[in-house]
């Protein structure tokens, strides 16, 4: 016998407000969430899957209506209830987790306090009922040394304890339906890991329906009873995980199930009698927090004797965990931050040596490409001077160089009205192809890319990594691609060197990294990419 | 800049500060031209109440000096005071909070420490003394309100360009080679202005204020009238002759009002996320 769906959302449109780029941010969606079963929305950004969990939250924001359709849940429409109806549920038969554990909890108040409060909301249990209660809770999402955890604050506790948290609290009465808004996309791998599995074996204990919002197809692969694909607001195709990613029918799902990168890297060519375009020795760099008078001062080591070099023509691959300090490499070599000790070697240049004019020099043969499309470029400027402006300030004719920004942004497929306009007329990958043809503009002999394509949809990442790897082709680029998706790497780089706590703990050439990792840390980091097991989609 | 007057025309406080910041200014501007009469020579007896004959509508003053002459030709001396010593606090406060924010370190430690030092000396009593010091004059009460109104422009900037100075591009400018003084003007100035531009509105104001307040205290301009000198003057026969002190009064209470809105107004057009609308 089939249970009946604990929840489902009948013909649900959301109006957005005039003006939008679409009249609906849903359109016509309808799913069924069963006790027991985990549903994946999938889409990109945009596709309006927020939206969707926000209104079963009855957490929409002001600005968007919904137009028409039902949400049943326990003989109850939820789009017809009251402030006093959505209290009594919110926390008790419904309850949601949140993507940024950080903001998402109280700084100022204790963990236990805060799990103590759902009970508190609901008037239920006396407070050394609800301490208790707080306690077994803690134990039971896995988080250490429960007794002082519960003591401790927000900030005190690292990103994947604090999406335990979290979870401890949707969980602490027992909810009939849990809404995770992308639960997993703000931790590293190896926590993404251990929350999903933690998801995974709460829901499947207390027969939960869950509604698991997300634009990682891999993690979906890991997690997913039934899939639902949206696209624009509307529903593409859904049906059962291995349905979905054995068979996909609407092209749209083929096509992303396409863009996301395979963990086998493809054969490269050596590169062996290159000379080197970088040499990078013995860099070190210590970030001192002081702790004032009372306190030691903090230290963090976010570089220790870092080795590497860079072959002409080849791309590095820079791989490891938040706080694994391989975005403070890249900021080193560009000398955005001094190293303590070391020197970077371009070609016979001594960067480091350099300062004032005689670094601005030279500044022009190392160029990089940000993480964030949307925080790299200067929302005053327009995009011809985005990119004109480096030429110009190394003493290349405004003409010429406005000239060389219209071949730029065509080289980097945009069309040369983009000259005139201003970066928020742009989306996120056109963004990071301006960001592109910035670098590109001063003839760089090395392109750092930071995390360049982490912040874009898999469909657009896909395209990204498409053109910057014809584009180093083409011009004989050597690239230094920090990332901490293994799968972009696979694709994309050379060699691969793995880095933890400001250390290089493994320095191989793709292929053999991926068949024979040597170091533990390595094998950890492999093992816990989403979307190797089960039905992980055909590579 | 269409957008911005959109939603600036938009905001109803915006629209009422600009519509009275308009009216003082051209009753500044164009005032005198119409009413030449000097605002010292005597023209009718003295505590004449306002109303009673229209050549002198709001009446006249202890020495039968006409009040409604007075007012006209305080709008230029005040507005002019508040906007003059404002434009002189931001092209000193910009570019020292400018310049400490970016490069940081020691420059910031001592930037920071000057602009204390201002800030610990009650603004107004080092108002008082250096006009005193410097011989009441416009020029001296220019440069006293503007020594006393910097230091807060010199933070707000400092705050707003140590936020900036992180962002990718701002870095993604240095590593393309451009200098310092390139960068601050360019990249980081331009979007730290909307906050300068809020502040601004309302240390003319403050200006306006400080500047009555002066003249009330008897160190306005000798050959300038004021509102404030105004106000100071009838203060002692407030009893007998209210019109002396309330119209001036009235005049420094609408246009500071007319700023404090203009401000609101820019704020909520400027920093859209701040405004309350849309939450």
């Amino acid at each position: 016998m089939i249970a009946p769906p604990a929840v489902s959302i009948r013909n649900l449109r959301i109006a957005l407000p005039k003006g939008a780029e679409r009249p609906f941010a849903v359109d016509g969606v309808s799913l069924d969430l069963e006790p027991g079963k985990i549903v994946c929305v999938v889409g990109e950004s945009g596709s309006g899957k927020s939206m969707c969990a926000h209104a079963l939250m009855g957490l929409l924001p002001g600005t968007v209506s919904v137009a028409s359709g039902e949400i049943q849940f326990e003989g109850r429409d939820l789009l017809k209830l009251d402030d006093d109806g959505w209290r009594d549920l919110r926390g008790r038969r419904l309850a949601m987790i949140f993507q940024e554990p950080m903001t998402a909890l109280n700084p100022l108040m204790r963990i236990g306090d805060q799990m103590a409060e759902m009970f508190e909301a609901h008037g239920l249990l006396t407070p050394r009922e609800r301490r208790d209660k707080a306690l077994a809770l803690a134990r039971e999402v896995g988080l250490p040394d429960p007794e002082r955890i519960v003591r401790a604050y927000p900030h005190q506790l690292s990103g994947g304890q604090r999406q335990r948290a979290m979870i401890a609290m949707a969980l602490a009465l027992e909810p009939a339906v849990l809404v995770a808004d992308e639960p997993t996309t703000a931790l590293d791998v190896t926590t993404q890991a251990q929350i999903l599995k933690l998801i995974r074996n709460l829901q499947r204990d207390r027969n939960m329906a869950v509604m698991f919002i997300t634009h990682d197809f891999g993690v979906v692969a890991d997690i997913a009873d039934q899939v639902v694909v949206l696209r624009h607001g509307k529903v593409v195709e859904e049906g059962p995980a291995t349905a979905v990613f054995n068979e996909p029918q609407h092209d749209y799902t083929k096509a992303l199930l396409a863009a996301v990168p395979s963990m086998d890297p493809p054969p490269r060519k050596p590169l062996d009698d290159q000379p080197k375009a970088v040499e990078v020795i013995g860099l070190d760099k210590t970030y001192v927090t002081s702790g004032g008078w009372f306190r030691e001062d903090r230290r963090v080591d976010a570089a220790r004797a870092v080795n590497f070099n860079i072959l002409k023509g080849e791309t590095l691959g820079l791989v490891g965990e938040s706080g694994s300090g391989k975005s403070s490499v890249a900021r080193l070599v560009m000398r955005l931050i001094e190293a303590d000790r070391g020197t970077v070697r371009i070609g016979e240049t001594d960067l480091t040596s350099l300062s004032g004019k005689a670094l601005r020099a030279e500044r022009h043969r190392i160029q990089m490409i940000f993480q964030d499309p949307f925080a790299s470029l200067n929302p005053r400027r327009k995009i011809g001077h985005i990119i004109a402006d480096g030429p110009i300030a190394v003493g290349t004719d405004p003409k010429v160089a406005f000239d060389r920004a219209r071949d730029l942004l065509k080289m980097v497929g945009l069309d040369a009205g983009a000259l005139e306009r201003y970066p928020h007329e742009f989306s996120g990958g056109q963004r990071q192809r301006i960001g592109i043809a910035r670098a590109l503009a001063l003839e760089p002999e090395i392109i750092v890319a930071d995390e360049a394509v982490s912040a874009l949809d898999v469909s657009v990442q896909a395209q990204v990594l498409k053109l910057l790897e014809d584009l180093k082709a083409r011009l004989g680029l050597s690239m230094l691609f920090i990332t901490h998706d293994l799968r972009v790497a696979a694709q994309i780089c050379d060699r691969i060197a793995v880095m933890q706590r400001g250390a290089i703990v493994e320095l191989k050439p793709t292929t053999q990294l991926f068949a024979a990792p040597e170091h533990a840390y390595t094998r950890e980091l492999l093992a816990a990419v989403p979307g190797r097991k089960e039905h992980a989609p055909a590579a | 800049m269409k957008q911005f007057w959109k939603s600036m025309l938009k905001s109803p406080s915006g629209v009422i500060g600009l519509v009275i910041l308009l009216v003082a200014v051209s009753v500044a501007a164009f005032g005198p031209m119409l009413f030449p009469n000097s605002p010292w020579r005597m023209v009718q007896r003295p505590f004449l109440p306002p109303f009673t004959l229209s050549t002198v509508p709001l009446g006249t003053d202890a020495l039968g000096r006409d009040i409604f002459a007075g007012m006209i030709f305080g709008a230029r001396v005040s507005l002019l005071v508040g906007l003059v010593s404002t434009l002189v606090a931001l092209i000193v406060g910009v570019p020292i909070g400018a310049m400490a924010g970016y490069f940081g370190g020691k420059v910031d430690d001592a930037l920071m420490r000057f602009t204390e030092f201002f800030q610990t000396i009650p603004s107004f009593a080092l108002a008082i003394v250096l006009v005193a010091i410097l011989q009441p004059s416009i020029y001296s009460i220019v440069a006293s309100i503007a020594v006393v109104s910097w230091p807060p422009v010199a933070r707000l900037v400092r705050g707003e360009v140590l936020s900036l100075r992180t962002r990718e591009y701002v870095q993604a400018a240095v590593v393309t080679g451009q200098s310092n003084s390139w960068i601050i003007l360019r990249e980081i100035l331009p979007n730290a202005l909307s906050p300068v531009i809020v502040l601004a509105s309302l240390m003319v104001a403050t200006a306006i204020l400080l500047e009555s307040s002066l003249s009330f205290l008897g160190l306005g301009d000798p050959n300038l009238i004021s509102w404030g000198y105004m106000v100071g003057a009838g203060r002692t026969v407030i009893r007998q002759a209210w019109w002396i002190t309330v119209f001036p009064g009235i005049a420094i209470l609408i246009s500071v009002l007319g700023l404090n809105l203009i401000g609101e107004g820019l704020n909520d057009a400027l920093n859209p996320r701040l405004s309350r609308e849309g939450r």
